[in-house]
């Protein structure tokens, strides 16, 4: 990007959740369900003496994209950094599910998920990682009907139970300043030690589960710029693709012929990491 | 390394073995995952169990983790049989043998996209699921966070083994801490108080999320008695599995402990139409 399309650009980033959602809809088509006047929020954070958020930190909005039904499920990342509860899971499992619903009764529904999360929110521990397991279902559900399209922005990115949902999406677009990766950097330092993944050392950490290089792995299907009408346009043009003929998640034999070529005796650069899926994944 | 690991020990490996009456696994099939199809009830069903091999080429995961391989593994065992059943009006059973420490930690995890590795062993049972195969996830052991979603957490019906060695949860103790800046000790005080939080199966069950919990004599060394009770119970699953018409996880949201889970729905389905 040149600073003329710097100065013209409108930042997706920069946008909050529930305005990204209303970006991604056809004007004037927003209705957000379950919305902060409905006052549902967390009753565990409560009891554990931490501020609860009347949307508990996901935006549900249905509308239309160039005239479809759609649903855009839109997390909040400046909240207990996106985590999911059981109130914020349970909106994106039961919206997903009524998506499906949907289309089993005729109305083709479809949905865009907008990752920014750190996955299960650790003071709802078990009911986050439940709500999770139900999101997955619900996303390969709907996925047969429908595609359902993924998003990560940034700059929260997309990490435990929800990158495995991120994983099950029929296409995912990602910016460079996202990131898309299981397990969080200091937990991995916490469990494995520093020489295996410095925590700290952003540049290491971005190369190897950054957008750019999560693209150029072949583990998303779009790197755009931090742009609403790029991010848009690139939306539309997946849902029109419709349903790919095989979802990446499906694909055990190419990824296990991947595998069975790597040396695990020694640390894989990005680089390598990079030729291998090309290759093995084209 | 410490010595916790002994690969013939495992929760998972002893049940698996039980429940299989000891039948070779299926060959081509790394030593980290067993998959075998044996006799339940009257008709076949696949036993699929993730066990540790400290000889994992991988070396984060030799102590049982599910990492790379384990979870692309998972999900060809899984996908395999859904094409084995494809133009067969019975569909065999899957039952998961959960004992799963955790997903394996690591850069070479990360770099080769283990998210994406666990994505399809969740969505291969949930395919399966969805194509009318009963898939129930019997926790013998540990069903830890990302492993336990790629292996289990989709079945139709969960059984969880009521013992102190059983715990579900999203992390252990001390990431846990760690990434919610507190101490282990006030973290084991407020899972004593709060459901969710909690680490061990008791709690767990409160939450509407499992559909038996089998109280045995000895889940670390299955009698004969023991596991004539699993499999007595897998078979009622079963039953109850096929006189289900739904085949989603509607099952698990009773509990008065998850009453949010309920409302929600209830409030999006009032509101989903304009």
């Amino acid at each position: 990007m040149n600073v003329d399309d710097l100065l013209q650009r409108a930042s997706f980033i920069e946008l909050d959740a529930r305005s990204r959602a209303r970006a991604l809809l056809d004007a004037g088509s927003m209705r957000e369900l379950i919305g902060p006047f409905d006052r549902v929020t967390s009753p565990w954070l409560a009891m554990q003496g931490i501020v609860t958020q009347s949307d508990d930190g996901v935006v549900v909005a249905k509308g239309t994209v160039d005239g479809h039904p759609t649903v855009v499920l839109s997390m909040v990342g400046e909240f207990q950094g996106g985590s999911l509860g059981e109130v914020g899971g349970a909106k994106i499992a039961g919206a997903l599910e009524l998506a499906a619903e949907d289309n089993r009764n005729g109305t083709p529904t479809r949905a865009a998920i907008l990752f920014e999360t750190g996955g299960v929110r650790l003071q709802e521990a078990n009911l986050g990682l439940a709500a999770i397991a139900e999101i997955h279902a619900a996303i390969v559900d709907l996925r047969r009907y429908q595609p359902v399209v993924g998003i990560s922005a940034g700059t929260v990115g997309c990490f435990g139970g929800m990158s495995i949902a991120a994983g099950l999406c029929s296409y995912l677009i990602v910016t460079r300043e996202a990131r898309l990766g299981l397990n969080g950097p200091a937990v991995i330092e916490q469990e494995a030690g520093v020489e295996e993944y410095e925590s700290r050392d952003r540049p290491f950490i971005w190369s190897f589960t950054g957008g750019e290089q999560r693209y150029e792995s072949g583990l998303v299907d779009a790197c755009v710029e931090d742009d609403v009408a790029q991010i848009r346009q690139t939306l539309g043009g997946y849902f029109r693709q419709g349903v790919p003929p095989i979802h990446r998640s499906d694909r055990q034999e190419d990824f296990l012929a991947c595998m069975a070529q790597i040396d695990t005796t020694r640390q894989a650069t990005p680089e390598q990491i990079r030729q291998l899926y090309r290759k093995g994944l084209s | 390394m410490d010595d916790r690991t002994n690969d013939a020990a495992s929760r998972g490996a002893l049940w698996f073995a039980a429940l299989t009456a000891g039948s070779t696994p299926q060959a081509g099939f790394p030593a980290s995952v067993l998959v075998c199809d044996a006799v339940l009830g009257s008709a076949p069903a696949r036993y699929i169990a993730v066990v540790p091999d400290s000889a994992n080429l991988f070396p984060r995961a030799r102590h049982g983790e599910t990492g790379l391989i384990e979870g692309w593994q998972l999900a060809r065992a899984v996908q395999q049989a859904i094409a084995l059943d494809r133009d067969r009006a019975e569909k065999r059973p899957i039952v998961a043998v959960v004992d799963v420490t955790s997903q394996a930690y690591g850069r070479r995890e990360e770099g080769f996209g283990i998210h994406q590795a666990l994505a399809a062993a969740a969505g291969a049972y949930a395919e399966a699921r969805l194509a009318g195969h009963p898939v129930i996830g019997l926790i013998v052991g540990k069903a830890m966070s990302g492993a336990f979603l790629a292996h289990g957490y989709q079945a139709n019906r969960l059984i969880a083994v009521n013992d102190p060695e059983v715990m579900v949860h999203a992390m252990g103790k001390a990431s846990a801490a760690r990434i919610t800046m507190r101490s282990v000790e006030a973290l084991e005080r407020l899972a004593s108080t709060i459901a969710p939080m909690a680490y061990d199966i008791a709690s767990y069950a409160t939450l509407g999320l499992l559909w038996q919990s089998l109280t045995l004599s000895d889940p670390g060394h299955p009698s004969a008695g023991d596991v004539a009770t699993v499999e007595a119970c897998l078979q009622a699953a079963l039953r109850d599995i096929e006189s289900d018409p739904a085949r989603n996880l509607a099952g698990r949201l009773g509990a008065a402990n998850r009453s949010a889970s309920k409302r929600v729905r209830d409030m999006l389905r009032a509101q989903w139409q304009a």
